[in-house]
């Protein structure tokens, strides 16, 4: 299977020339057994590839495909070479796996569209998943970045799926001393849309240049040869370059400074946030991490760097999710946290850690956003957590499942991200312990914003009734990926028991040909005790978290009113995205805008323009004002010849 | 290698669009269809025969092939010589296809006085593919100067309201330029020993010059290039003449016109002083540059749609002359790419305004809003054009502007590095023009809107998927533009510029 592994990413773009093509002609039965489909068999190949790997021994399991030399100019060679190896077959699994579950969901989800639309979305979806896929497959950096830049504009195309609609206005706060908080409004998808696409770029301008500076250094862009060449290049090289490529990931993994684009994808239908902007394509960024371990190996300041980015970015999103009114703007800022999280693994060398919580992320997160999008289904797409409450008894296994995700983002003890979650804070806290402060705290608002939203959502009474007396469970398309991923959720965790606990740990067994880490492990061993510990503290934290949602949202409802007074200038300063937004466009969006304007009025038009035009005028006149010596008069002429041959005598002599 | 076939495919190439134009000048004058028909039938047949010449090419053979010689003006030593290398090809099939597609767009947009529009469109054929084939100074010079004329007629005669001052802003720009290359032409025929032969001075005049002479000649050919490219601050005469130009104008303009100056760069700046290089690199690599930045965000403040287009062009056009000026094969052969890659990518662009502008009247981008809902066709090969010509990878302008980059980042990371911020900002001004054009609620209040015709799909099809057949298998034109760009950036020039470069 492995020598047909291109065939994973063939199968959708088939789908993308079908549905794209001739979609709206061929109804929406074929354009869903297309779409699903090949993502379907896409994973079913990768799974059968998986296998054909594993069969080798540890040492063999790279397996690479040229398929055709892509770019031939004079020593600059780039050949199109697909690379499975137990990475990347991982990655192609959980794009795949998730990617066909949330396409089986959006069937359901897309139903109201009409059939144009339906399999443009279907098109684009598959687009997607190719994309992703040749991404994770790549032998190269080119290749990767090709993927990557591909992924992009898939975003881009669904984020702005609904691009007629305008910016939607959220209801302000009132707060208990009757006095409002406004809230800004969510941008409109056209713009998301193209907000994601330039906060992209800028992150890619790093990772460019640090292609080029790899080429430069290394001659070549192949992933083997890079790591086989690294250990001779210079260190400020190599930080350069880990520092340009991350620049990327920040960028395509939306963290701290480039995380504003990420809330407001929210804008594109709720499967792509699902599978786009929760468990695949922002997950890129740490895959590049992981993929080029070898470079931050090299570059311990730039991984550095890496941890400390995502340890900030997890606090910062986790704090301004806590006190988000739209469900899944709360989610977006869960995932620019969660997110963290994982670059705070790859940066402190624990790779396979870092895999694991991004595929228990995958399961969880696309969970939650796909009962999230189960609950718009219900409510006309109402998202404001405010006009919900009691949906439980409305939505029950929507409910159910939206409260397994909640257990594991929140790292309920046993559930996937208790797990992975833990993982990472053990090899922080191994690291340095306040690496392992910070993502403690993150992982206390975690539990409690998540339980925020569910209780507010799911429990209670209704705060809309005629809302709520509208509100239906979802059709069975769309629960059942809810229950599958329900399961994922809650057992994912086996793929990566913790060693204390004496068994296997798949997920970091499966991984450890690629980052080569058994010896590392030993070096920062702590001991059975502290690990106990730390899980018990991890495991605490969680409860404490839920029990103060439970306490704040449940019990005490007051008590959240009361401190949004007391702390207020807080609570505007979150409410207001920490300001990010309005500084960039300030500082960047409009001084760029007028200095364009500038440029092109003042410069352009008026002096570069101006004087060519003057010039052009001032030579007409001079012209008419010339032809007045033409008079006609023969002696005037022989008196200007007189005077032009005397002028050149001078001319001569003075010579 | 000459005259494989047994016959003079490129003189035939050059002048059967100028015969054609003879057919179709005797065409009654009434009858614009037969007209539109026969014109079509000629560009068809002149880009069969390119296309001919394309795979009659061999890749492995050095230098020109087809060359064909004539004594021309004996007594001077002035020949007829054409010849076709790896960086012309690409040009040739580029201006065959792209006038094709310009009669094919004409259709309906030229109502008036169409038989002379399309002897014009003729001529001017026959005038681009002899200034890209051209082997002799002053044949390269008439022909350079006989593509001109028809353009600016086409202007002046089918433009906007603007179009008078755009055309004659467009002639006098041009013309100035050329004047100082005739001059240059003139000195370097005489100190080459009485032969204007573009081989043969290549042959004679190293060592013989003198610097000064040299750098003198240099900034002449410079000149006369960078009006036509164009390089800042010479390009305001390129918005008013995209402005008011017709759809088919605009596409020949953008599409090969402006490749013109590139090509001369390349065949005449690079090879016939080389020991002005090290001087003149950073002025033009600096001009380019300030073209990419400038230009990018001169186009975002635009509101009128073909003007943002135009200014987009002066970026373009920056990062392949950049590319040329980076004297390493990855950058030069990325920089004739891209030459074709703007052709179609911004050829297309225009062409998609054409389309709106005939239905619409109008430019302004206030006006548009929402139009894919109405116009689903035509909304997705405006995002297609528009992504490939913002570098999208898979599509065409992302392997030109990649291996441009890389290889400038080899000689100088500064410039590099500015470069590729501009591609941040032509992700910026193109999305802001898709955004407001197809985006957002419907603008519209007038009901009456169709779709691109089946005749209009044909126009922007053959561009859709050279897009990624160039994007894909980019190969294919490289293996025919490295050898002769490797000839250009022998280890003699660019060592002298760079310094030892690995």
């Amino acid at each position: 299977m492995l020598d047909s592994i291109w065939l994973v990413i063939a199968l959708p773009v088939a789908g993308v020339l079908l549905n794209g093509l001739l979609g709206r002609h061929l109804g929406r039965a074929f354009v869903s057994v297309v779409g699903v489909g090949v993502v379907g068999a896409a994973f079913a190949l990768g799974a059968w590839a998986m296998t054909d790997l594993a069969a080798l021994p540890e040492a063999q399991r790279t397996f690479t495909l040229p398929l055709w030399d892509w770019i031939t100019v004079g020593n600059l060679q780039v050949p199109l070479t697909l690379r499975a190896d137990a990475l990347s077959l991982w990655m192609v699994l959980v794009v795949s796996g998730v990617g066909f579950l949330i396409h089986l969901y959006s069937v359901g989800y897309m139903q109201h569209e009409d059939a144009r639309m339906f399999a443009r979305f279907f098109a684009y979806l598959n687009l997607f998943v190719a994309s992703m896929l040749l991404l994770v497959l790549a032998d190269n950096y080119l290749l990767l970045y090709v993927g990557w830049e591909l992924v992009g504009a898939c975003s881009y195309l669904l984020i702005g799926f609904w691009f007629h609609k305008r910016d939607e206005a959220q209801a302000p706060v009132t707060l208990m001393d009757g006095t409002q908080v406004t809230l800004p409004p969510n941008l409109n998808p056209a713009d998301s849309g193209k907000k994601a696409f330039i906060v992209n770029r800028i992150g890619d301008f790093g990772f460019a240049l640090g292609v080029f500076l790899i080429w430069s250094t290394f001659g070549t862009l192949n992933f083997d040869a890079v790591f086989a060449a690294a250990p001779q290049a210079p260190a400020t090289v190599l930080s350069a370059i880990t520092l340009l490529l991350f620049m990327g990931a920040v960028g395509k993994s939306a963290q701290l400074p480039l995380a504003v684009w990420l809330p407001d994808a929210m804008a594109g239908p709720t499967p792509v946030s699902a599978l786009i902007h929760a468990a695949t394509m922002v997950t890129a960024g740490v895959y590049m991490v992981a993929r080029s371990h070898v470079l931050y190996e090299l570059a311990p300041g730039s991984a550095l760097v890496v941890a400390l980015v995502g340890g900030v970015t997890a606090l910062y999103a986790a704090a301004i999710a806590l006190v988000q009114v739209d469900l899944k703007r709360i989610l977006a800022y869960s995932t620019i946290s969660q997110l963290g999280y994982m670059f705070v693994a790859v940066g402190v060398g624990a790779y396979a850690a870092g895999l694991f919580h991004l595929t228990t992320h995958a399961f969880f997160k696309a969970l939650l956003f796909l009962a999230a999008g189960s609950v718009m289904h219900a409510l006309h797409d109402v998202i404001d957590i405010r006009r919900m409450g009691g949906l439980w008894r409305k939505m029950p296994l929507t409910g159910l499942t939206f409260l397994v995700g909640a257990l594991a983002l929140a790292g309920f003890p046993l559930t996937s991200g208790f797990f992975s979650k833990d993982e990472i804070l053990l090899k922080a806290f191994q690291f340095s312990p306040g690496l392992w402060v910070l993502g403690l705290a993150t992982a206390l608002l975690t539990a409690f914003y998540t339980f925020r939203a569910l209780f507010v959502a799911f429990a209670g009474q209704p705060r809309d009734w005629p809302l709520y007396e509208k509100a239906h469970e979802s059709p069975g398309i769309m629960t059942l990926p809810l229950v599958v991923l329900a399961m994922a959720a809650l057992l994912g965790g086996l793929l990566g028991l913790p060693a204390v606990l004496g068994v296997p740990n798949w997920t970091a067994d499966w991984l450890a040909p690629v980052f080569d880490t058994h010896g590392l492990e030993a070096k920062h061993g702590v001991s059975a005790a502290t690990e106990w510990l730390l899980l018990g503290v991890s495991a605490a934290v969680a409860l404490a978290g839920i029990a103060l949602a439970y306490w704040f949202y449940v019990s005490r409802v007051d008590i959240p009113a009361r401190l949004a007074v007391a702390l207020r200038p807080a609570f505007v300063f979150l409410a207001n995205k920490c300001y990010l937004d309005d500084l960039y466009d300030a500082v960047l969006v409009r001084s760029g805008r007028q200095l364009a304007q500038l440029l092109a009025q003042g410069l352009d038009k008026a002096a570069i323009d101006g004087i060519i035009d003057g010039t052009a005028r001032l030579l007409a006149r001079g012209g008419a004002w010339l032809t007045q010596f033409e008079d006609g008069h023969i002696p005037h002429y022989a008196l200007g010849m007189f005077v032009g041959a005397l002028l050149l005598v001078v001319y001569l002599v003075v010579r | 290698m000459s005259q494989p076939l047994g016959f003079p495919l490129l003189s035939v190439l050059i002048f059967l669009p100028a015969l054609w134009a003879v057919g179709v000048a005797l065409l009654p004058r009434e009858r614009h269809d037969l007209i539109r028909a026969v014109a079509l039938l000629g560009t068809l047949a002149v880009f069969g025969l390119s296309l001919w010449l394309w795979f009659a090419f061999r890749p492995e053979v050095p230098g020109f092939q087809f060359a064909e010689q004539t004594p021309w003006v004996a007594g001077l030593g002035i020949s007829y010589h054409v010849g076709v290398d790896g960086i012309s090809l690409p040009l040739v099939v580029l201006t065959t296809l792209l006038t094709l597609l310009a009669v094919l767009s004409s259709w309906k947009a030229i109502q008036e006085e169409v038989k002379t529009y399309m002897v014009l469109m003729l001529l001017l054929e026959t005038g681009m593919l002899g200034v890209f084939l051209a082997l002799d100074l002053f044949l390269f010079y008439v022909f350079w100067e006989s593509s001109l004329i028809p353009m600016a007629l086409v202007i002046g005669r089918w433009g906007g309201e603007r179009r008078i001052y755009a055309a004659i802003k467009f002639l006098l720009f041009t013309l100035a330029g050329s004047v100082l290359m005739l001059v240059a032409a003139i000195v370097l025929y005489l100190w080459g020993g009485n032969t204007s032969d573009l081989p043969q001075l290549l042959h004679t005049l190293p060592g013989r010059l003198p610097f000064a002479l040299q750098a003198w000649l240099f900034i002449a050919f410079a000149l006369a290039f960078a009006v036509k490219v164009p390089l800042f601050p010479l390009h305001t005469w390129l918005p008013a003449a995209h402005v008011e130009a017709p759809t088919a104008g605009s596409v020949i303009l953008a599409g090969v016109l402006l490749k013109m100056g590139a090509y001369g760069y390349l065949r005449f700046c690079i090879p016939l002083f080389p020991d002005v290089l090290p001087y003149a690199v950073p002025w033009l690599s600096i001009l380019a540059l300030i073209g990419i930045l400038y230009g990018a965000l001169v186009a975002l403040a635009q509101e009128d749609i073909k003007s943002l287009v135009a200014y987009s062009s002066v970026a373009h056009m920056g990062f392949i002359i950049l590319g040329i000026f980076a004297l390493n094969p990855p950058a030069m052969a990325g920089a004739v790419l891209q030459m074709v890659n703007h052709g179609l990518s911004t050829g297309g662009l225009f062409l998609l305004v054409g389309v709106l502008y005939e239905r619409l009247h109008t430019r302004q981008m206030r006006d548009f809003g929402g139009l894919w809902a109405r116009v689903p066709i035509f909304g997705s090969f405006f995002i297609l054009t528009a992504l490939s010509s913002a570098g999208l990878p898979g599509t065409n302008g992302f392997v030109g502007e990649f291996t441009i980059l890389l290889g400038t980042f080899q000689v100088n990371t500064t410039y590099a590095a500015l470069a590729t911020f501009g591609i941040v900002l032509a992700a910026w001004y193109l999305l802001t023009a898709v955004r407001r054009t197809l985006f957002g609620p419907l603008a519209l209040t007038d009901g009456r809107l169709s779709d691109m015709n089946a005749r209009e799909v044909v126009v922007m099809l053959p561009i859709v998927l050279l897009f990624f057949l160039i994007g894909l298998f980019p190969n294919l034109f490289f293996e025919r533009i490295n050898p002769a760009v490797e000839a250009l950036t022998s280890p003699a020039v660019v060592s002298v510029t760079y310094g030892e470069v690995e």
